[in-house]
């Protein structure tokens, strides 16, 4: 039981990381496939999180009184991916308006549906 | 031979990138078209000029290594530019210097209205992206290169829909696999940075040799190739190509097709060869039991698609995904012969695709479609587009004098020198298949007679003299190979000895 808790984050990556990836392969409403991959991407940013933090590190900080710090990288470089994560739902939220006034929907079988009698 | 001053002649690995970045933003504050037009058309030369004065360093002084801000290289990010990489720049830089001359036509009547100047800035932004992902020596940095281009593109993409709704779908297609694709390679990257703590592609492989049967790093490994695989549209994995190609206005076609996914080739090379190293993916995996049938199947299955489509941009794009898989055969070899295959594939199929897709968009331009049907008696009312468009279909089935035949000759020199002659039998066979699609193209376009009364006039020179550039380059580097085939083959054998 503590190999299980001790890997704890870990296990929540993974179920995120699959929550996500199943709304992504099974959900037919655009915004719901968006929202899936969200999640996705929020899963991998727990992933880089969780192994740049120690328990008891403190922020790496220049001071006698610390001497355990977490280490910096995976956050700075998560900052970078949510920032990526950030833009890529906007585009695609606007991708999905532009999809709703041109088809009058944003459910994947009636936009397919549209094009096969086009 | 240098081309700028000493104190640019210093930099020329960061302007590569800079120059395009900041211009992005300035060209979107120009509101007329034409000056969008201009602005970035300027750019995307200067931008070729640095990079053949990168490859004319390389060549002479070796490997490039420039450290960004002046933080030593394991710590700070770092741009590394040899052989190979300096090569697959010129080729980015030159498609897209050419196909800008093309753009201002083909943009002007595809997409139109106050929507070409944010045309320019994407466009110039996907090439810093593009630029970037090839330059760069970090592996996280390279992730955000790729996000810059993948989400520059699908913008480019959804331009087309003022002419098809359906360019908004393939968009969004592209951006969900895309960005999946993308997800991948950064839990990839975390899994082998938790076990190396470095991200540089140089420290990394070094890191790497002592730890390659670790199940972090091969778990690492796997979700690389397949982000990757993704992103080149390799065959099970190629569902967003099609339709992003085909709906996509010619221009973006015409750049897309001849750099995103070559860029990702080269993305899979450096991974293979330099970070992860031969020995142990070829020898103990056997990964090359992997690639090589999934590289044979996207040979012949796309290849056979594409015989039945009766859209040409469709067909030309499955034919696309038919190349890549000549591309990842020639990795899939692992040896000097095979990669210098893949590299030469790279630049030539490059232009040959480029000066396709442009011959398809005059074709657009004079017909108003790109049907099978539109095509009809098109050899004597646009001789010199369709000639193109012969010549270009010649390249793509590999005969002798264009630049395909170099890729198959090398392509089929490797399968021997493995002993692996079935291989070499299934390449012929393969080209077979390009035959019968680009025969229906030519027996359409010459022997059938024009449609009653269809007044078609040729394309407009600005359409022809790009088009034919692209062309004339898949003729020039079909007969005098010697100088693209001597940098393919020492950035083969540099890569090759890096990772062995």
């Amino acid at each position: 039981m503590t190999e299980v808790m001790s890997h704890f984050n870990y296990l929540v990556v993974v179920v995120l990381m699959m929550i996500g990836f199943y709304i992504v392969i099974s959900g037919s409403n655009l915004v719901k496939k968006v929202v899936g991959l969200s999640i996705f991407q929020v899963s991998v940013f727990l992933l880089y999180i969780s192994m740049g933090k120690i328990i008891g590190g403190t922020a790496p900080i220049l001071d006698d009184r610390f001497t355990v710090y977490s280490n910096p990288l995976p956050h700075v470089l998560i900052l970078t991916a949510i920032v990526v994560g950030v833009a890529t739902t906007a585009l695609a939220g606007a991708l999905i308006v532009r999809i709703n006034e041109a088809y009058g929907s944003i459910e994947e079988d009636e936009i397919y549906r549209q094009d096969g009698d086009a | 031979m240098t081309l700028f001053p000493a104190v640019v002649e210093a930099h020329l690995a960061v302007l590569l990138i800079v120059v395009p970045l900041i211009a992005a933003p300035l060209c979107s504050l120009l509101r007329r078209e034409s000056l969008a037009w201009i602005f970035a058309a300027a750019v995307s030369v200067v931008c070729l000029a640095l990079a053949v004065a990168i490859l004319g360093q390389v060549m002479a002084n070796g490997p490039i290594a420039y450290e960004m801000g002046g933080w030593a290289s394991p710590w700070g990010i770092e741009f590394r530019i040899d052989r190979l990489n300096a090569f697959v720049l010129v080729i980015v830089s030159a498609i897209a210097a050419v196909v800008m001359w093309y753009a201002h036509g083909s943009v002007r009547a595809e997409i139109g209205g106050d929507q070409q100047p944010h045309y320019y800035t994407l466009y110039l932004l996907c090439l810093t992206g593009l630029l970037g992902v090839t330059a760069t020596g970090d592996a996280f940095n390279l992730f955000v290169f790729l996000e810059i281009s993948s989400l520059s593109s699908y913008v480019l993409i959804s331009l087309g829909a003022g002419r098809d709704r359906r360019a908004l779908t393939a968009a969004f297609t592209y951006l969900v696999m895309g960005t999946i694709g993308a997800t991948f390679y950064v839990i990839g990257i975390g899994l082998l940075y938790m076990v190396t703590g470095t991200l540089n592609m140089a420290d990394l492989a070094v890191r790497l040799a002592p730890l390659a049967d670790n199940t972090t790093v091969l778990a690492g490994f796997a979700f690389i190739m397949v982000g990757l695989s993704l992103k080149l549209a390799l065959f099970p994995l190629h569902l967003w190509l099609p339709n992003a190609y085909t709906y996509a206005p010619s221009a973006v076609t015409a750049f897309l097709a001849a750099t995103a996914t070559k860029v990702a080739v080269y993305v899979l090379l450096r991974f293979l060869f330099t970070v992860f190293g031969t020995d142990y993916l070829f020898e103990e995996l056997t990964l090359n039991g992997f690639l090589l049938p999934l590289a044979v199947i996207a040979m012949f299955i796309p290849s056979l698609v594409a015989i039945f489509q009766t859209n040409i941009k469709r067909m030309l794009a499955y034919s696309s995904v038919a190349q890549l898989g000549y591309m990842v055969l020639g990795l899939s070899f692992a040896s000097i012969t095979g990669v210098t295959a893949t590299v030469i594939h790279l630049f030539n199929h490059a232009v040959t695709k480029g000066g396709l897709f442009m011959a398809l968009g005059a074709v657009l331009l004079r017909t108003g479609g790109v049907s099978l049907q539109n095509m009809a008696g098109l050899g004597r009312q646009m001789p010199l587009t369709m000639a193109a468009f012969v010549v270009g279909g010649f390249s793509l089935i590999g005969v002798p004098t264009t630049v395909g035949f170099i890729s198959k000759w090398y392509l089929i020199l490797a399968a021997l020198e493995d002993g692996r002659w079935p291989i070499a039998f299934l390449i012929l066979a393969s080209s077979l298949l390009a035959v019968i699609y680009i025969w229906r193209v030519v027996e359409v376009a010459y022997f059938q007679p024009a449609l009653e009364g269809r007044k078609i006039e040729e394309a407009p020179l600005s359409y022809l003299i790009p088009t034919w550039l692209l062309i004339g380059a898949s003729l020039y580097f079909g007969v005098d190979a010697t100088y693209t085939l001597e940098v393919a083959g020492s950035a083969a054998a540099h890569l090759m000895g890096n990772g062995g």
